[in-house]
């Protein structure tokens, strides 16, 4: 019954992604993007993986929704033009996809417990575990301290894209002073005056802001941690944006706030590796952080974790701003 | 069943191929992007669905549950990281889109060449 | 506490990160220079210690985190790695220290912090694809380096940097994601991510399709992001309409990490596993590094633009680097590796000078240089220097590699051999002209308006282009440490004992 399903959504998806490329207006094709996300999670789930089903969720149809909308707010709406030599785009896109095709036929069925994925380096982490890090979710704890570096990385993408996009919308005839930059914001004024929405958003967003500080903490035990922590926080403050206007989201939360919370989670989480170092074992060591390594081990999951859910809200509002708070230049 | 068991690569070699031909053939920037999104999420499809094992649940211990089969963890690890780097491409390429559009006028691709050439 | 020396692959990533984001905080601009050039700095010496430890022949390995490899995620530098170290900390201090009067003309103050961290983010990412041994762990790397660098281009003040980047957006990440495609199938058919590990699982999978198929994905991704011919489209223009110091770190060594990731891949982990690997690997990257060295330097010829001239020279640079490596053979790998620390002295000593000029004319066209030697003497005298060595006359850097590339191909032998002499041959004749279309319009072509008076590039610039054209004669006349290090690394890839 399940296969079953996951065939069916699978299918869905497909379908989608067509919608996706086929729409000429594209809002149109923005939305359509976001139920595609939304399709995708669900699959997730399906194939047990909760915590990147709600961070594809968070990200897919929440934050890259907005941050695409938020970019089209700036210029045309519409695709005026169809696709450049689509026959031959075809051909050279349909035989890269034979390939991965024919690729498959020796691949491990999806499923089967004998698949070297399922018996190396994977049931070692379920194993140990309990052992070293002793927190019952097993993904927080590969992400946070096995490869926890990579998580490091992870968080100085997100830092890049943040500190780019900034860069690159400081300049040009759209990039005002601050001055000018508050006028434009105190002129979106959102959705002020639609009553209902008023009323909806003083309702929803509080218990968005605290799910998305549930998510932050209960990371080790459920599926959550910093990265959908800072998504979910990061969703709630552009919802208030976008209901009461930029000024006053602004003001809730200024943009020296979100710096501080960009450069700081990045610094946190460094630090915490380089106390590794300085206290006598490696770069990312956690177990010498307190006198029983499995306590430090939690110590440090709770301080990195921490360190991405501020770095993560901090760029994802930042970036919004930058968008939201520019002029559409004709 | 057996031809079942790769319906989900299938898939994912075709949301692959969407993504792609968008990237290629699109001439409107934003739609390029979206390509490219519909390309990086087909690759979440490759790794998750690898990391799932017959009769398993997610890969949280609690108690109770202690001879449950568990899907692997790590290519989920993978994924959560690979997924941020998606957001972030979208959103500097992005900026820049909204920079060309300044500068040219236009979010497509032919316009700008046009308007270079002259 | 453990000495500091075992720290060090980890540091060279981490110090530079780390930094990034505390220049964005630091006013006025000349304060987040400063540091970021401090912090270039330092990476230079961690790399110079890495270096010394890579000489005396052993892989410095690293667990982060202290978990043991497969788990945990390992670091390792060889000698190989340790070589484009020291070209990419060389390069980005280099470019720092001289780019300064550059960068002030380019970018605004108030934007220079941004791109201050942007540049450390470059240098962090590069540092960490060279450290690491891990499959997936250098796919994070890429992306920070590959965003940091669109950032950076995307700081050129002309209107066209834009679609520029973007299309280098465009193209780079789907190199990155046919990568992560590539190791996925990898990782699905051995269950790690761990390249001495995935050599030792591999064995039992090797024919398998997956695994051919994750080659063939990996191959192209990577080629995307070295600008392999055909694959170099996004190059010319992001070269050439990058501020000129992000010119200098990112012709240096951007697309050379990559090319390290592939010949890594290529040699050290799959090539013990698969019987039939190395004729194909040769097959299919010769002729694309012959062809390669032919177009590009053929558009050379005619280009009007000095930047961009200089850029399809890198591509053509590329081609050889390739060829030497599809020789498969250990005089052949030694030059390519040679090829690629030359290549970064002869052409930083170029976009250095170019830097300078830029200063000073009003456009980079060729037409625009008219007069040039006579205003600028000792920044033309500099770009001669480098271009000599582009060229590989002897005494320079660059003859030490071609002379190694041709041997190498004397040892293949037979038609083939001489017919690779002769592309070889054949590119530096055309580089000796493309280089001597600079000369002759800076030199010989009579200037619209007469030359009022000799006016140089700052002297801090001016004095660093000379200390990089001074390097390319110096390991032309003692090549001692590139040889050394390129054949350590050459017999590493080839799996015999250092």
């Amino acid at each position: 019954m399940t296969t079953l399903f996951g065939v069916f959504l699978l299918t869905l998806l497909v379908i989608t992604a067509l919608a996706v490329v086929r729409a000429r207006h594209l809002v149109v094709a923005v939305m359509l993007l976001g139920i595609f996300s939304l399709l995708l999670a669900v699959n997730f789930v399906l194939l047990d993986a909760a915590d990147v089903a709600l961070t594809e969720a968070a990200v897919g149809a929440g934050i890259s929704t907005v941050l695409f909308l938020g970019a089209l707010a700036l210029m045309s709406e519409r695709e005026h033009y169809g696709s450049s030599r689509p026959w031959l785009s075809l051909v050279v896109v349909v035989s890269a996809v034979l390939v991965v095709v024919y690729a498959t036929f020796d691949q491990p069925r999806l499923g089967d417990p004998e698949a070297p994925v399922l018996n190396h380096v994977g049931p070692w982490y379920l194993e140990k575990t309990p052992e070293y890090v002793d927190i019952p979710n097993v993904v927080t704890a590969v992400l946070g301290s096995y490869r926890g570096y990579d998580t490091l990385g992870e968080v100085f993408v997100v830092f890049t894209a943040g500190i780019g996009v900034l860069f690159l919308l400081s300049a040009g005839p759209g990039a005002q002073n601050n001055g000018r930059r508050r006028a434009v914001a105190e002129k979106k004024i959102g959705l002020r005056d639609e009553r209902l929405l008023h009323v909806i958003g003083q309702l929803v967003i509080p218990f968005v802001l605290l799910f998305g500080l549930y998510v932050q903490f209960h990371g080790e035990y459920g599926p959550g941690g910093g990265f959908q922590a800072g998504a979910l926080i990061a969703a709630g403050f552009i919802l208030y944006a976008l209901i009461e206007g930029e000024q006053r989201a602004l003001e809730a939360l200024p943009q020296g706030g979100l710096n501080f919370l960009m450069v700081g989670g990045a610094l946190l989480y460094g630090v915490v590796g380089l106390a590794g170092i300085l206290l006598g074992s490696n770069f990312l060591a956690y177990s010498v952080l307190a006198q029983d390594p499995v306590f430090g081990q939690k110590l440090g999951i709770i301080l990195i974790e921490a360190g991405v859910g501020m770095t993560v809200c901090g760029v994802l509002l930042r970036i919004f701003h930058a968008f939201a708070c520019r002029e559409r230049i004709r | 069943m057996n031809f079942l068991g790769l319906y989900n690569y299938w898939v994912f070699a075709v949301l692959l191929m969407i993504g792609f031909y968008a990237v290629v053939a699109k001439t409107n920037l934003v739609k390029k992007l979206m390509g490219l999104s519909l390309f990086q999420a087909a690759v979440f499809l490759l790794y998750i669905t690898m990391g799932k094992i017959s009769g398993g649940t997610a890969p949280i211990i609690q108690k109770g549950l202690e001879d449950a089969v568990f899907s692997n963890p790590l290519p989920q690890v993978l994924i959560l990281t690979a997924i941020v780097v998606g957001i972030s491409t979208t959103a500097l390429g992005l900026g820049i889109i909204v920079r060309i559009n300044e500068e040219y006028g236009s979010i497509d691709e032919r316009d700008v060449q046009e308007s270079d050439r002259r | 506490m453990s000495s500091i020396d075992a720290h060090l692959p980890v540091l060279q990533v981490v110090v530079p990160l780390l930094v990034a984001p505390l220049v964005t905080i630091l006013r006025p601009s000349g304060l987040a220079w400063a540091a970021t050039t401090a912090t270039s700095f330092m990476a230079l010496m961690i790399a110079v210690g890495l270096t010394a430890g890579a000489l005396e022949g052993d892989i410095q390995r690293y667990e982060v985190g202290a978990w043991a490899a497969p788990y945990g995620i390992e670091l390792a530098v060889d000698s190989f790695g340790a070589l484009l170290l020291l070209i990419l900390t060389g390069a980005s201090t280099f470019a720092l220290l001289a780019g300064k009067a550059s960068l002030d003309q380019q970018i605004e103050s108030g934007r220079q912090p941004l791109f201050f961290s942007a540049w450390l983010l470059v240098l962090a990412g590069l540092a960490g694809i060279l450290v690491s041994a891990d499959a997936f762990n250098i796919f994070v790397f890429m992306e920070i380096s590959s965003l940091a660098s669109y950032v950076l281009i995307a700081g050129g003040p002309d209107r066209r940097a834009l679609p520029a980047v973007f299309k280098y957006l465009m193209m780079g990440t789907i190199g990155a994601t046919f990568y992560l495609i590539g190791i996925g199938l990898i990782y699905m058919m051995t269950g790690t991510l761990n390249l001495a590990d995935i050599q030792v699982r591999l064995v039992d999978v090797a024919g398998l399709r997956p695994v051919v198929v994750a080659i063939g994905f990996i191959t192209v991704g990577l080629g995307l992001k070295a600008a392999v011919f055909p694959l170099h489209v996004w190059l010319p223009n992001a070269y050439n309409f990058a501020p000129h110091a992000a010119t200098v770190l990112l012709a240096a060594c951007a697309a050379k990490v990559s090319l390290y990731v592939l010949l890594t891949f290529d040699f050290v982990v799959l090539q013990p596993v698969l019987p039939e690997h190395d004729p194909h690997f040769g097959a299919f990257l010769m002729p694309l590094a012959v062809l390669g060295i032919l177009a590009a330097s053929a558009v050379a010829l005619f280009e009007p633009n000095l930047k961009r001239l200089l850029a399809f020279s890198s591509v053509a640079q590329i081609g050889y680097i390739l060829l030497g490596a599809s020789m498969v053979s250990l005089p052949g790998v030694t030059a390519s590796l040679m090829h690629m620390f030359n290549h970064a002295l002869a052409k930083g000593a170029l976009f250095l000078a170019v830097m300078c000029l830029a200063t000073r004319l009003p456009s980079l066209e060729l037409d625009d240089l008219a007069g040039a030697a006579k205003r600028m003497p000792w920044t033309m005298a500099a770009f001669v220097v480098g271009g000599l060595s582009l060229i590989g006359i002897p005494g320079t850097a660059g003859f030490t590699s071609k002379w190694y590339l041709i041997s190498a191909s004397l040892e293949v032998g037979g038609a083939g051999g001489w017919l690779l002499i002769g592309v070889i041959v054949t590119g530096s004749l055309m580089a000796v002209v493309y280089i001597w279309r600079v000369v002759e319009a800076a030199w010989f072509r009579v200037p619209l308006a007469e030359p009022t008076e000799v006016r140089e590039a700052p002297a801090l610039m001016l004095s660093v282009t000379w200390l990089a054209a001074a390097a390319n004669v110096y390991f032309g006349l003692s090549p001692w440490l590139q040889t050394t290090l390129a054949s350590n690394g050459a017999r590493m890839l080839l799996g015999e004992a250092p």
